[in-house]
C-alpha cells in the first residue's frame, strides 16, 4: 500500500466545491433560491394579487372594476344569498370529512394491524390508484352511475326498494329530481373523490401505535372499546386530522363536482368561476376565495398544534 | 519529524456547547493512539475535527506539519471508518473498497487489483460482488476497513470501532486491528467509550471529560496513575479515598486511588504483612463475577470494594480485615 | 384479564374494510362498461347492448381529441420537467441543514396543494391579469409546475431524509468533493424517489381540470375538453373511450411510482 499524493487536483468543480464546504450556508441558500422564488414569489405574489382584488369594487353601472382600497367587496360578501353559499359549503365540508373519517379507518386500521406482506402492498396499491388516478373520470363514474336511468336506480328497482330510493329523493334539502341532481349525490361523490385523502394519513397514524401499547391497554383491564377509546383513537387523531386537511380544504375549493353532479344551488368554488367568468366580478371572486383561505389558515394552524404534519 | 496530528489549543462550539474546549494534543507517527471518554466528551468531534467534517472555531490543527484549518475532507490524507460503516448501499463490496480509487480516476483494472488484495487483507477474498445488505455486521466492519486503508491514509480514524459488533467478534477484531496497525506501520486513532478497549489496543491514551482532555499516557500510566478521581473512576474501578482516609493509613493527605484487585481480605489472627495498610469492616454486598468475586466492605470510614479470588467461602454479613500494600494507594493530583 | 393479541381480525371491522375498498373501486369499472354500451344518448343501465364501435370512432371520426392530447401531454412533460429541477433543489436544500425558518419554509411548499385548487387556479390568473400576460401553453404549464414541485419535493425529501448523512461524509472522506459526491453517492440514492416524484406528477399534470380552467384560456387540454364533454355530451360512449384511455395513461405511472418506491425500501435505506 503506497501512500497517494495528498493534493487533489483543483478543477473548476473541485474549486466551487472547496467554497460550498467552507460555505454550507451559501449551498443551501443556492439551492432553495430557485424554488423558494417559484413559490414564493409566483405562487404566493399571486395570492397577494388575489388578495389585493378583494379590495376592490365592482362598479355595478358600468361592470368595471374599480381599483380604490374599499371593504364595500366584503360587505357584499355577507349579504343573505352569499352566506347561503358559504354556510352551505363549510356544512357539505363538514359532513363529507366527518363521512370519509368514519368510512377511512376501518380500512385504515385493517391495513395497519391485521394486513401483513402481499395483502399490505394491495391494501396500499388499493387506496393509492384510485388516489391519483384521473380526477374526471372518477367524477364521470358518478355521473353514470347516479343518473336517473342509471345503476342505482335500475339496483334499487330489481331489489324492489324503488319506494326506498324516491322516498329519499322525496327528502327536502338532501333530495332531489334524480341523485345526481341532489345534495345527496354531491355528497357521496365528494366523499368517495376525498376518501383515500382520509385512509393514507390515517393509517400512517396507525401504523405508528405500536402493538404493545393495544397489549399493554388490555393488560391493564381495558375492554375493547376502552382500548380503542383512550389509547388507538387519540393515537390515530393526527393521522385523522391530517387527512381532514384535504377533505375539508379540497370540498370548500371544488367546483367540478358540483356543476356536474348536484342542484343549482351554488357552492364557493362554483361562485368564485361563475364570479370571475361569465359576471366579471373579479373582486367578490377574490373576496369569496378568501372564505376558504382563512378557513385553512386556521385549519393549519389547528393541525400543526396537534401534530398532524408528522403524518403527511 | 512532525507529529502526526497536532492539536493547538483547539475549540468546536456548537451554539452555547462547548463540544471540545481548548485541546492541545500530539499524536506521534506509527501510533496506536485511543480518544476515551464517556458519551459527550468531546472525543468524537475531536475525530472528526482531524477527518475534516468539523472545523475548529479557535486554535490549530496541523497533521504531518500541514495546517489543515479550512481544508475539507476530500483534500486530507486520512480515511475514516464510520461508527456504522457507512457502506454505500447501492454498491457492491468491491465497489466500495474501490470508490476512493476511482474518484483520485486509478484505472478500473488496477483499482479492482488494489480492492481485491484490500480486502484480502481483512479475510474477506472473494467478497467483491457481494452486495453490503448480505453482509454480517463483522463482515462490514472489515469492509469499511479495507475501504479506508486501500487509499493508503496517513492516519486511519476509527469511531468506536467495535461498538456494534458481540463481544467474542470485539475481541477477535482488537488483536486483527492491532496486528494490522503493526505490520502497516499507519498511525491509528480511534474513538471509545470502552475503557477496557482502549487499555488493550492503545499505545498511548487521552482521555476526554467534558470537552477538555484530562490525562494522556500509556494504558499503564493512565491505570496505575490516575491523574484525577474522574479518571480513577472511568478507567477501571476504583476506591477513592479522601485525604484524611488516605493519610491515616499511610498514605499522602490527598485523594487517593486505590484498585479492589490491590485489596486482599486477611484471615482471621493472621498478621497484617508489612508495608501493608489495613480497615476492618462488615461485607454488605457480595457478587459474584465469574474469574474474581467483588465484595463491597463498609469500613468505619467509608466503604471499599475489593476484587478477591472466586473460591472465596466469605459470605454477606461476615466481618472482615482488608490489606493492601501502601504503594497501590495512588496520590491525585486534584479533588476533582 | 388479558385478552392476547390478536392475529384474527374482528369479522366486522373485516366487512367494512372490504366494504370500503369496493367503494373506491367499484365505480370505475362503469367506466369500462359504458365504453361498450350502444346506447349514446343516456346512461341507461344496463346498456342495451354492447359493442366495440366507439373505439373506432374515437380513433377515426373525431379529431377533436387530438389537438387537446398533445397539448395535455406536451404540458404534463414540461411541468414534470421543471417540478423535478424545482423540487429536488428545495428538498435538498430543506433537509440538508437546519436554518431559521425552515419550518415556515417546509409549510409553504405544501401550501398549494393544501389550498383548494381554484385559489392557485384564480390567483394566478388575476397575476397574469395584472401583468398583461396572455394566456398560452405556459401559463398552463405554470400553473401545473407549481403543484407538480410540491410532489416531487415530498416525494425526494422523504428519500432525502432517510439518506444517512453518513454516506455523504464517507465518500467525502474517501476524496470525492460535492460535485463528485452527488453524483456518486446522492443521485443513485435518491433516483428512484425522484423518478416516482416524476411519475406522479406526470400523472397529476395529465389529468388536472381545475387550475388549467383558470389558466388555459382558449386552450383545450385533455381533461378541458372532458369537461366540457361532460356538461355538453355529444357521443357519451366515445367521452367513456377517452376516460379509459386517460384513466390508463394515469395509472402506469402510478403503478412504476409505487414499484419504484417499494424498490427504494430495500436499496434506499441506510447500511443496517
Amino acid at each position: 500500500m503506497t501512500a497517494m499524493a495528498a493534493e487533489k487536483p483543483r478543477g473548476i468543480a473541485g474549486t466551487i466545491s472547496d467554497v460550498f464546504f467552507t460555505r454550507p450556508q451559501l449551498l443551501t441558500l443556492l439551492l432553495l433560491l430557485p424554488p423558494l422564488l417559484w413559490i414564493g414569489v409566483v405562487y404566493v405574489g399571486s395570492l397577494f394579487a388575489l388578495l389585493l382584488q378583494s379590495f376592490y369594487s365592482l362598479d355595478d353601472f358600468s361592470g368595471v372594476v374599480v381599483h380604490e382600497f374599499t371593504l364595500a367587496t366584503y360587505s357584499q360578501l355577507f349579504e343573505g344569498s352569499n352566506v347561503q353559499i358559504i354556510l352551505r359549503t363549510v356544512t357539505m365540508a363538514a359532513l363529507v370529512t366527518v363521512a370519509s373519517a368514519i368510512i377511512a379507518f376501518p380500512i385504515a386500521y385493517y391495513a395497519a394491524r391485521y394486513a401483513r406482506g402481499w395483502m399490505k402492498a394491495l391494501f396500499y396499491l388499493a387506496v393509492m390508484m384510485p388516489l391519483w388516478s384521473s380526477y374526471l373520470v372518477k367524477v364521470y363514474a358518478w355521473k353514470l352511475i347516479l343518473a336517473k336511468e342509471g345503476v342505482i336506480t335500475w339496483f334499487a328497482n330489481a331489489l324492489h326498494l324503488g319506494w326506498l330510493l324516491d322516498g329519499i329523493l322525496a327528502l327536502p334539502i338532501i333530495g332531489g329530481p334524480s341523485l345526481s341532481f341532489s345534495y345527496l349525490g354531491t355528497f357521496l361523490v365528494f366523499v368517495y373523490i376525498w376518501l383515500p385523502y382520509m385512509i393514507l394519513p390515517t393509517q400512517a397514524a396507525l401504523e405508528r401505535v405500536p402493538t404493545n401499547f393495544i397489549e399493554a391497554s388490555a393488560d391493564l383491564g381495558a375492554d375493547p372499546g376502552q382500548t380503542f377509546r383512550t389509547v388507538i383513537f387519540p393515537l390515530a387523531l393526527p393521522g385523522i386530522v391530517a387527512g381532514s386537511i384535504f377533505t375539508f380544504s379540497l370540498t370548500l375549493g371544488d367546483y367540478i363536482i358540483p356543476q356536474i353532479v348536484g342542484n343549482s344551488r351554488l357552492m364557493i368554488g362554483q361562485a368564485v368561476y361563475t364570479l370571475q367568468g361569465t359576471a366579471g366580478n373579479i373582486p367578490l371572486a377574490a373576496a369569496f376565495t378568501v372564505v376558504p383561505m382563512v378557513i385553512m389558515g386556521f385549519y393549519l394552524w389547528m393541525a400543526k398544534r396537534m401534530g398532524a404534519f408528522d403524518v403527511l | 519529524m512532525s507529529p502526526a496530528v497536532r492539536f493547538q489549543n483547539v475549540s468546536r462550539h456548537f451554539g452555547s456547547v462547548r463540544a471540545v474546549d481548548g485541546v492541545s494534543l500530539d499524536i506521534e507517527p506509527g501510533e496506536f493512539f485511543a480518544l476515551l471518554g464517556p458519551s459527550g466528551s468531546g472525543k468524537t468531534t475531536c475525530l472528526r475535527l482531524i477527518a475534516g467534517f468539523e472545523q475548529p472555531d479557535e486554535g490549530h490543527i496541523e497533521i504531518f506539519g500541514e495546517t489543515v484549518e479550512g481544508v475539507p475532507p476530500y483534500r486530507r490524507n486520512v480515511n475514516t471508518v464510520f461508527q456504522d460503516y457507512a457502506l454505500f448501499p447501492h454498491m457492491t463490496v468491491g465497489e466500495n473498497v474501490a470508490y476512493g480509487l476511482m474518484i483520485k480516476g486509478v484505472e478500473k483494472s488496477v483499482r479492482e487489483a488494489k480492492a481485491k488484495d484490500a480486502l484480502a487483507m481483512v479475510k474477506l477474498g472473494g467478497y467483491e460482488g457481494r452486495r453490503t445488505a448480505q453482509l454480517s455486521g463483522g463482515q462490514r466492519q472489515r469492509v469499511a476497513l479495507a475501504r479506508a486503508l486501500v487509499n493508503g491514509p496517513k492516519v486511519l480514524l476509527l469511531d468506536e470501532p467495535l461498538g456494534a459488533l458481540d463481544l467474542k467478534l470485539r475481541e477477535q477484531m482488537q488483536e486483527e486491528l492491532k496486528s494490522l496497525q503493526t505490520s502497516l506501520g499507519i498511525t491509528f486513532v480511534f474513538v471509545t467509550h470502552d475503557q477496557g478497549e482502549a487499555l488493550s489496543m492503545a499505545n498511548r491514551v487521552a482521555i476526554f471529560s467534558d470537552g477538555k482532555i484530562v490525562q494522556v499516557g500509556t494504558p499503564t500510566d493512565v491505570y496505575e496513575r490516575p491523574a484525577s478521581r474522574f479518571v480513577a473512576d472511568f478507567v477501571g474501578s476504583s476506591n477513592v479515598l479522601p485525604p484524611e482516609f488516605a493519610a491515616s493509613h499511610s498514605g499522602t493527605p490527598s485523594w487517593t486511588s486505590l484498585r479492589p484487585e490491590r485489596i486482599e481480605v486477611v484471615s482471621d489472627g493472621a498478621a497484617i504483612p508489612s508495608g501493608y495498610a489495613s480497615v476492618k469492616g462488615l461485607i454488605s454486598v457480595i457478587s459474584y463475577q465469574g474469574a474474581v468475586t467483588r465484595i463491597t466492605v463498609v469500613t468505619e470510614k467509608l466503604p471499599l470494594i475489593a476484587s478477591i479470588p472466586a473460591t472465596t467461602s466469605l459470605r454477606k454479613g461476615d466481618h472482615v480485615t482488608l490489606a493492601w500494600p501502601k504503594a497501590a494507594m495512588v496520590a491525585m493530583g486534584e479533588s476533582a | 384479564m388479558s385478552s392476547k393479541g390478536k392475529t384474527v381480525s374482528p369479522l366486522g371491522l373485516r366487512i367494512s374494510a372490504i366494504g370500503g375498498l369496493l367503494f373506491l373501486h367499484l365505480p370505475l369499472f362503469f367506466i369500462f362498461l359504458y365504453a361498450f354500451t350502444t346506447e349514446e344518448k343516456s346512461f341507461e343501465f344496463p346498456p342495451p347492448g354492447l359493442t366495440t364501435k366507439w373505439f373506432g370512432v374515437a380513433w377515426n371520426s373525431r379529431p377533436d381529441i387530438w389537438p387537446p392530447l398533445y397539448l395535455s401531454l406536451q404540458v404534463a412533460a414540461i411541468a414534470t420537467i421543471l417540478a423535478l429541477i424545482f423540487g429536488t433543489l428545495a428538498a435538498a436544500a430543506l433537509s440538508r441543514t437546519k436554518f431559521f425558518g425552515r419550518e415556515s419554509i417546509s409549510l409553504l411548499f405544501v401550501l398549494p396543494i393544501a389550498l383548494p385548487g381554484i385559489i392557485t387556479g384564480i390567483a394566478l390568473r388575476s397575476a397574469f391579469d395584472i401583468m398583461s400576460i396572455p394566456f398560452s401553453v405556459w401559463t398552463i404549464i405554470l400553473g401545473h409546475a407549481t403543484f407538480c414541485i410540491v410532489v416531487v419535493y415530498n416525494n425526494a425529501v422523504a428519500r432525502f431524509r432517510r439518506l444517512s448523512g453518513n454516506l455523504v461524509e464517507a465518500s467525502m472522506d474517501l476524496g470525492a468533493d460535492g460535485f463528485q459526491t452527488f453524483r456518486h453517492v446522492i443521485l443513485p440514492q435518491i433516483g428512484t424517489a425522484l423518478l416516482a416524484g416524476g411519475m406522479l406528477a406526470f400523472a397529476l399534470s395529465f389529468d388536472e381540470v381545475i387550475v388549467t380552467t383558470f389558466t388555459a384560456g382558449q386552450q383545450t387540454t385533455l381533461p378541458i375538453w372532458m369537461l366540457s364533454e361532460l356538461i355538453r355530451p355529444r357521443q357519451r360512449p366515445v367521452t367513456n373511450v377517452v376516460a379509459v384511455f386517460v384513466f390508463l395513461v394515469t395509472l402506469l405511472p402510478i403503478l412504476a411510482a409505487y414499484y419504484l418506491t417499494r424498490e427504494g425500501e430495500h436499496t434506499g435505506g441506510s447500511s443496517k
